[in-house]
């Protein structure tokens, strides 16, 4: 019996694909089964074709598979948008209504076994019950999902509806329940002896947005944006309900500008945006490193450069993020390395950014953002050190003068005898504006030393597996890395995989001249780069700063297809030979 | 939205830095600074209660000449910083300053939303109609004939933006304009500017010697509006169409609702990070 199961629901837009594909990840989890749910959409606002990607199975899941077991496809509208991002094999299942005409030659190709699921019969026959969750009833009940869970998120996901809607979903359910048809015998997943406690549900936007109000984010000012608009859709009532504010700017030019006013109003900060927004709020970034104002950035990218494909991944903001600064402008950036990790990411950044008085950028991606994964609850870390806060009545206070760490005592407008301007432009250590190369050179390399010399401690780099071919990877292409190795380790093969979650500043955590990633790579002969980017941004960026072992190979190509975990697999070659 | 009402005793003076300003001799602007330090005295407002926002040019370098928190950030993104200084802080008195170029032009987006949004702050414009900082440009304000910056030969080419009129539109519940020659006038309307709950604006019309020496005629000129202030906006809007931009006072103080977060929705009711954590349980 196989331990994940993965499912793809495609129709058109309004047919309901979504919806169906919460009460199949919802009702698996109820019956015990972790998962992750995925969507992709086209440009439409409405009426656009759309895809939900789940896996289910008996552990926690971190990426799509590398093929899909069934395609149910409520109708067949624009599915040649969405065929090469389903891949099939010769045992998937291809379940659809030959009312709704022929398989097209687009899935037919794959090769695939064709099903019927007379999908508006069955929905006519209830009733005239919604088809999305007739097809719903009949995958659940296929799995060996028990009716009383799927009635039960029905419930949960279409109760404010109110009743008819909601009668007619449960009788579409059953109907597709009874409909079941036989080639889906064995499709049920190993039932689970018990519901596993404490397992959270939630996207990596809503992750992202939890590690904000953890690391103690209060305010957040935001410009509405795809794919990140969800996660100021779920701040928004929460910020208000913890005392803070959420600001919808004109602008992302406002957004990052009123974060740092907030911030040196002693609140910490949050914005989040996409590509275009990050691109505009560079200028706002190196304002908050000349003027040491913590705030943190969510990028929650998507495939670029201009407007590019807003709904879909890539992880390509990498360049932007490292060195899209004007001047010498050392600052913060991070990377979640699943879906879950946002929250643990975004929170250290809050923790890092208000620590050392600089600006965090968190890169996380569509594939992330929108990523809804039932997982085990990510833990809260309780950092120690904060914003390291001026005391009153100071004789000359000196706001960018600092000790050892190089971390100067920032001080919060209202508190007496501390006044000061923040200042953009150069400055001498009290703050006002100066062009000499004096004050310019000690500042630069005080807003660098602390930085560079902070300790980060565990959490820098993701390092897991040994041995001396590894694979090196960030961001949302962990988890299929991750799986890769798993299989690999299966067959006898060490892999080690090592993904740094803090990317900036690159050479952090030095020893004898050995960077934290560089050390991580300690004995390893053989180096496979994995990222979705068709310039390979990682990989120069590994080369641009580390040594890396001669024998270096690179899997990358551009969004929106996601790499899988056979095709780091095959890209190891005969290296995993060995 | 309360600014906090400590009165105190200190002398104008006492709101300086002893920081010299780069200003030409002759600017405008001194007189803008003095009279907003002798209005800070006059309201009896704890220099650490108050911050001076603002962007970039020559009036732009007016915080670090205060002895009161400040903040000197980028062209344009003065109103930003500041609107998000007033939502997280609605205890300090709030005021943005800036020029002509820093607030209509580069800045013009933020000066719209910052009028619709009427947070309770107060907002300087010296308006000397030129770019001084850069030695001499066309701003937004500049006349259309103005040939004398080589960037623009034949002179700017287009109507001079109305920042008065604009406001009103946009929004902005107190409105007003007043003349770097008159400081005790800038300083009685700067003192009912931060007094007025809501968003204030007040063009200061500053000449700059340097680079538009003409604007010494500007004394000759100006005269008080010849009505008192209205709360109607729709009565500012037809004064300010009909006048030339010369006439000075407050031309509108009326009363609205300031924006504040927004406090619907169906988890606002979760108080705690745990409560809301409880809703992501699986």
């Amino acid at each position: 019996m196989r331990s994940t199961l993965s499912i793809a629901l495609t129709g058109s837009g309004g047919a309901g694909v979504v919806t169906a594909g919460r009460v199949l990840l919802d009702a698996a989890t109820r019956a015990g089964w972790y998962g992750l749910l995925r969507r992709s959409s086209g440009p439409q606002i409405r009426g656009g074709e759309s895809a939900a990607l789940l896996r289910l199975g008996a552990h926690p899941v971190d990426c799509l598979d590398d093929h899909f077991d069934v395609l149910v496809a409520l109708d067949w509208g624009n599915i040649e948008r969405f065929a090469d991002e389903i891949p099939l094999v010769a045992t998937s299942l291809v379940l659809s209504d030959p009312s709704a005409g022929a398989v097209p030659a687009a899935i037919a190709a794959k090769g695939a076994q064709h099903v019927a699921l007379p999908l508006r019969e069955l929905a006519t026959a209830a009733e005239r019950a919604p088809e999305n969750m007739v097809a719903a009833g009949a995958l659940c009940a296929a799995l060996g999902v028990d009716a009383e869970h799927v009635e039960a998120c029905i419930e949960a996901l279409l109760g404010r509806k109110g009743g008819d809607a909601l009668t007619a979903a449960v009788r579409g359910a059953r109907a597709g329940a009874a409909g079941v048809p036989a080639a889906c015998a064995d499709l049920a997943l190993p039932a689970m002896a018990t519901r596993p406690a404490h397992r959270w549900a939630l996207s990596g936007n809503e992750a992202a947005g939890l590690g904000a109000l953890r690391g103690g984010v209060r305010f957040v000012a935001a410009y509405p944006i795809t794919p990140a608009s969800e996660l100021l859709e779920w701040l928004a009532p929460r910020l208000t309900g913890l005392g803070g504010a959420l600001v919808q700017a004109e602008d992302e030019l406002a957004s990052i500008n009123m974060c740092l006013g907030a911030s040196y109003g002693g609140v910490p900060s949050l914005t989040a945006t996409s590509g275009p927004g990050l691109a505009l709020m560079t200028e706002g970034l190196g304002l908050a490193v000349a003027g040491e104002i913590p705030v943190v950035v969510v990028d929650v990218m998507r495939g670029g450069p201009s407007t590019g494909i807003p709904t879909k991944s890539e992880q390509t903001d990498l360049d932007i993020a490292l060195n899209g600064l004007h001047g010498d402008a050392p600052h913060l950036v991070l990377a979640p390395v699943s879906v879950a990790d946002c929250a643990f990411t975004t929170q250290w950044a809050v923790h890092l950014a208000e620590t050392l008085q600089a600006p965090a950028i968190v890169l996380s991606d569509q594939a992330l953002g929108q990523t809804r994964v039932v997982t085990e609850r990510p833990a809260d870390v309780a950092f120690l050190t904060r914003r390291r806060v001026a005391s009153p009545d100071q004789a000359e206070y000196r706001r960018y003068a600092a000790g050892g760490d190089g971390i100067a005592a920032m001080a919060v407008p209202g508190t007496p005898g501390t006044t000061y301007t923040a200042e953009g432009l150069e400055h001498d250590e009290r703050g006002t504006p100066s062009s000499s190369s004096g004050h310019h050179a000690r500042q630069l390399a005080r807003r660098t030393d602390k930085l560079d010399r902070h300790d980060y401690g565990p959490w820098a780099t993701l390092v897991e597996g040994d041995g001396d071919t590894a694979i090196v990877t960030w961001g949302s292409t962990c988890g299929a890395v991750r799986e890769a190795a798993a299989r690999e380790r299966a067959r006898g093969r060490a892999v080690r995989v090592v993904a740094p979650r803090l990317l900036a500043p690159a050479r952090h955590g030095e020893v004898d001249g050995a960077s934290a990633l560089e050390r991580a790579l300690d004995g390893v002969e053989r180096v496979l780069v994995v990222e979705q980017s068709h310039s390979r941004q990682f990989h120069r960026y590994l080369r641009a700063w580390h040594d890396l072992p001669r024998q270096v190979r690179c899997l990358a190509r551009p969004g929106p297809l996601p790499i899988a975990p056979e095709e780091v697999r095959a890209a190891l070659g005969d290296w995993s030979q060995r | 939205m309360s600014t906090v009402e400590t009165a105190i005793t200190l002398a104008p003076k006492q709101y300086k830095s002893d920081v010299k300003p780069v200003w030409c001799p002759g600017c405008g602007h001194f007189a803008v600074l003095n009279a907003m330090t002798k209005a800070f005295s006059a309201l009896g407002l704890p220099p650490e209660q108050v911050a001076v926002v603002s962007g970039i040019g020559c009036s732009s370098r007016v915080p670090a000449y205060t002895s009161v928190y400040g903040f000197h950030g980028l062209h344009g993104r003065a109103l930003a910083v500041g609107t998000g200084l007033k939502v997280a802080r609605p205890d300090l008195t709030v005021v943005v300053a800036g020029g002509d170029g820093d607030g209509f032009s580069i800045g013009g987006n933020h000066f719209l939303h910052a009028c619709r949004r009427n947070l309770d702050m107060t907002y300087v414009v010296m308006d000397n109609e030129v770019y001084g900082m850069t030695k001499g440009q066309a701003s937004p304000t500049t006349a259309a004939d103005w040939s004398a910056s080589k960037l623009t030969p034949g002179g700017p080419g287009m109507r001079p933006f109305q920042p008065a009129s604009i406001a009103v539109a946009a929004g902005a519940t107190f409105v007003a304009r007043c003349f770097s020659g008159q400081p005790n006038e800038i300083a009685r309307v700067l003192v009912e500017a931060v007094r007025h709950p809501g968003f204030s604006f007040v063009q200061a019309l500053s000449p700059c010697p340097t680079f538009c020496p003409e604007q010494k005629e500007w004394k000759h000129v100006v005269r008080p509006f010849d009505a008192e202030p209205t709360d109607d906006p729709a009565e500012a809007s037809r004064r300010l169409q009909a006048d030339d931009g010369m006439s000075t006072g407050i031309v509108l103080a009326a009363r609205r609702p300031s924006w504040a977060p927004s406090s619907g929705g169906a988890s606002a009711s979760a108080t705690t990070i745990e409560a809301i954590e409880a809703e992501i349980e699986a």
